[in-house]
């Protein structure tokens, strides 16, 4: 057990955006938050950032209560890329990944070293001294995803880490969303604990452990893609008719609509 | 737009910087060679205080103290400005954002329209009453803005530049207020405040200054990787380890107590403040680590090459200072935007 939240509900300006919620992020394992629009699922990343308090429940990281961490030894163990940046100042590649760095103490040189691969990883090696202001969405997204890839590059001593990813595919081509899903599960084979929002249901299934589908501020259902994902709750939950078939190389379950 | 290094500009500055005060001491209604500023230094070194001359009176009674008046209220509003930018991130925003501007020039009125006589005779360290009100009054209006953009979930940025807007709007209405009821005599010294002006240096106030820029100086380079993080985003921010509200509170304060103190010694220089980093950021990049150095270092030249042109270009007279930073600083500006347009 790593991220923890128990039974939280939101309660936000007149609405309810969480009802008695329970999900878990295990360390070395990937889950995928689906769901249509306006269903809770950014809430719930907030929430299991610390970035907004719960109106009921509790959130648990590492043994510990996730408001009881010091912020900077949490930001050691929980790295958060959101859907979109308001950077819009002319830093390099580079310096927006060395920004990933901020909470360590491992020196410039080892930064410089993990910097490197972090862009090299993304395929984004070769936008390092361009501006972050001159680059194209998805570019920019690719560089973000270096930044908390530098975040949890090192195992921290203090617990187990936590990445988590609001959509990071939506600015990407095919290639790109590929190769992110790749990073995602190399990172979680390293051990770190990798939650993130996907409207992509096929790439959830792909990439996934464990999917947590959410509808209405309420989890719908949550287990493996197989498990979870049957016509019947794709009907109920996105009102659309699917197939439910299996890939034919990765035996995944495939939604064709 | 390309870049240069760093460390090559801030090199660059922290050798100009120097060559510049020496030049400017030279400068002025009576005119000093280096020579003679050189010996009469030396002089006053080796000799009795009473056989000070004419000279000595000149450069280290009046031209120094004024100079380094210059010097440390262009790096301090250049620095401020520095980290205003980066803390709304916004490269347009400046330290009159707050409202400390707005609020010390009604401080500064209200004493000149009703201190009346005892203007220049109340004088406590070599304060005047003007520069009270003004320090006062540019405090309260910071506090103001800061109170009105702060609710239980912390300091929205976006509230702060409105209120600082309104709060801006509203001293500029009370000031028009006083300037309306205001003898010729006053109005007369309302602009020339507001114009800023570093004639009446000395000594004290140099002292003043300069240990407020100490404590900024010394602190804001602890806060330059937080204003980093900020320029992110503040939740993104809060992500890389960083105590957003109180770096925001920090920054806020030391701001308000930097330009306050430079605006009620110096009256209102503008433009330092928003052009300097604005300038910095465009030849070094946002690293605030380099920036905020850099700007200062950028913001104390034009102060005292300004001041120094001031000081000579309408002989015998003088120009009020503030009105020479502009007319230097913009056309610099206009030719770089200029020149990064073509580049795009």
């Amino acid at each position: 057990m790593t991220l923890r939240a128990e039974n939280i509900s939101l309660h936000l300006s007149g609405f309810d955006l969480l009802r008695n919620v329970t999900v878990q992020v295990e360390a070395g394992k990937v889950t995928a938050i689906v769901g249509p629009n306006g269903a809770g699922k950014s809430s719930l990343l907030r929430v299991l950032t610390g970035e907004l308090a719960p109106t009921k429940g509790s959130i648990s990281f590492n043994q510990r209560d996730l408001n009881d961490w010091p912020v900077q030894q949490r930001a050691q163990m929980l790295a958060v890329l959101p859907q979109h940046s308001l950077l819009n100042f002319p830093f390099t590649a580079n310096e927006v990944v060395a920004l990933g760095r901020i909470p360590h103490q491992t020196g410039t040189l080892k930064d410089a070293e993990i910097i490197d691969q972090a862009l090299k990883l993304v395929d984004a090696e070769y936008l390092q001294k361009r501006f972050y202001t001159q680059m194209s969405g998805g570019e920019k997204q690719r560089v973000q995803l270096a930044r908390v890839l530098a975040q949890v590059w090192l195992p921290c001593a203090a617990g187990e880490q936590i990445l988590v990813l609001d959509e990071p595919t939506a600015a990407f081509d095919l290639a790109h969303q590929q190769l992110t899903l790749e990073i995602v599960r190399q990172l979680a084979e390293k051990g770190v604990g990798v939650v993130m929002v996907l409207h992509d249901l096929n790439l959830a299934a792909r990439c996934a452990d464990k999917l947590v589908v959410f509808d209405g501020g309420l989890v719908a259902a949550q287990g493996t893609p197989e498990e979870v994902l049957s016509e019947q709750l794709i009907d109920q939950v996105f009102g659309v008719k699917a197939m439910i078939a299996r890939h034919p190389v990765t035996n995944k379950p495939l939604v064709i609509t | 737009m390309r870049r240069i290094s760093s460390a090559w500009l801030l090199a660059t500055l922290a050798i100009l910087l120097p060559v510049i005060v020496l030049y400017s001491m030279t400068v002025g209604t009576v005119s000093i060679s280096m020579a003679e500023a050189f010996s009469a230094a030396v002089d006053s070194l080796f000799s009795d205080v009473d056989s000070a001359g004419q000279t000595q009176v000149i450069l280290f009674d009046i031209r120094l103290p004024r100079i380094l008046l210059a010097l440390l209220v262009g790096a301090i509003l250049a620095s401020t400005g520095a980290v205003m930018q980066g803390l709304f991130r916004n490269p347009l925003a400046d330290p009159s954002l707050i409202g400390v501007s707005g609020g010390a020039s009604v401080g500064a009125s209200l004493m000149i329209v009703f201190a009346g006589g005892a203007i220049e005779s109340g004088l406590l360290m070599g304060l005047s009453l003007v520069a009270l009100g003004a320090f006062v009054g540019g405090f309260a209006a910071t506090i103001l803005v800061y109170r009105l953009a702060t609710s239980g979930i912390g300091t929205s940025v976006t509230t702060m530049l409105l209120a600082g807007i309104a709060i801006g709007a509203l001293a500029g209405a009370l000031n028009s207020l006083l300037s309306y009821f205001a003898d010729n005599d006053m109005l007369r010294q309302i602009s020339l405040w507001q114009m800023g002006n570093l004639s009446a240096a000395s000594w004290a106030k140099v002292l003043i200054m300069a240990l407020i820029s100490l404590i900024l100086l010394v602190w804001f380079p602890r806060d330059s990787r937080a204003l980093n993080a900020l320029l992110l985003g503040e939740s993104e921010a809060r992500h890389l380890g960083i105590d957003v509200q109180r770096v925001k509170r920090r920054l806020i304060v030391l701001t308000a107590l930097g330009v306050g103190v430079s605006v009620a010694l110096a009256g209102m220089v503008g433009f330092v403040g928003l052009v300097i980093p604005h300038v910095i950021r465009l030849l070094i990049g946002p690293d605030h680590r380099w920036l905020i150095p850099g700007s200062a270092m950028a913001g104390a030249i034009l102060l005292v090459v300004a001041d120094s042109l001031a000081r000579v270009v309408v002989l015998p007279a003088e120009l009020p200072t503030g009105i020479l930073t502009a007319l230097l600083g913009a056309p610099f500006f206009i030719a770089l935007l200029l020149q990064q347009r073509r580049e795009v």
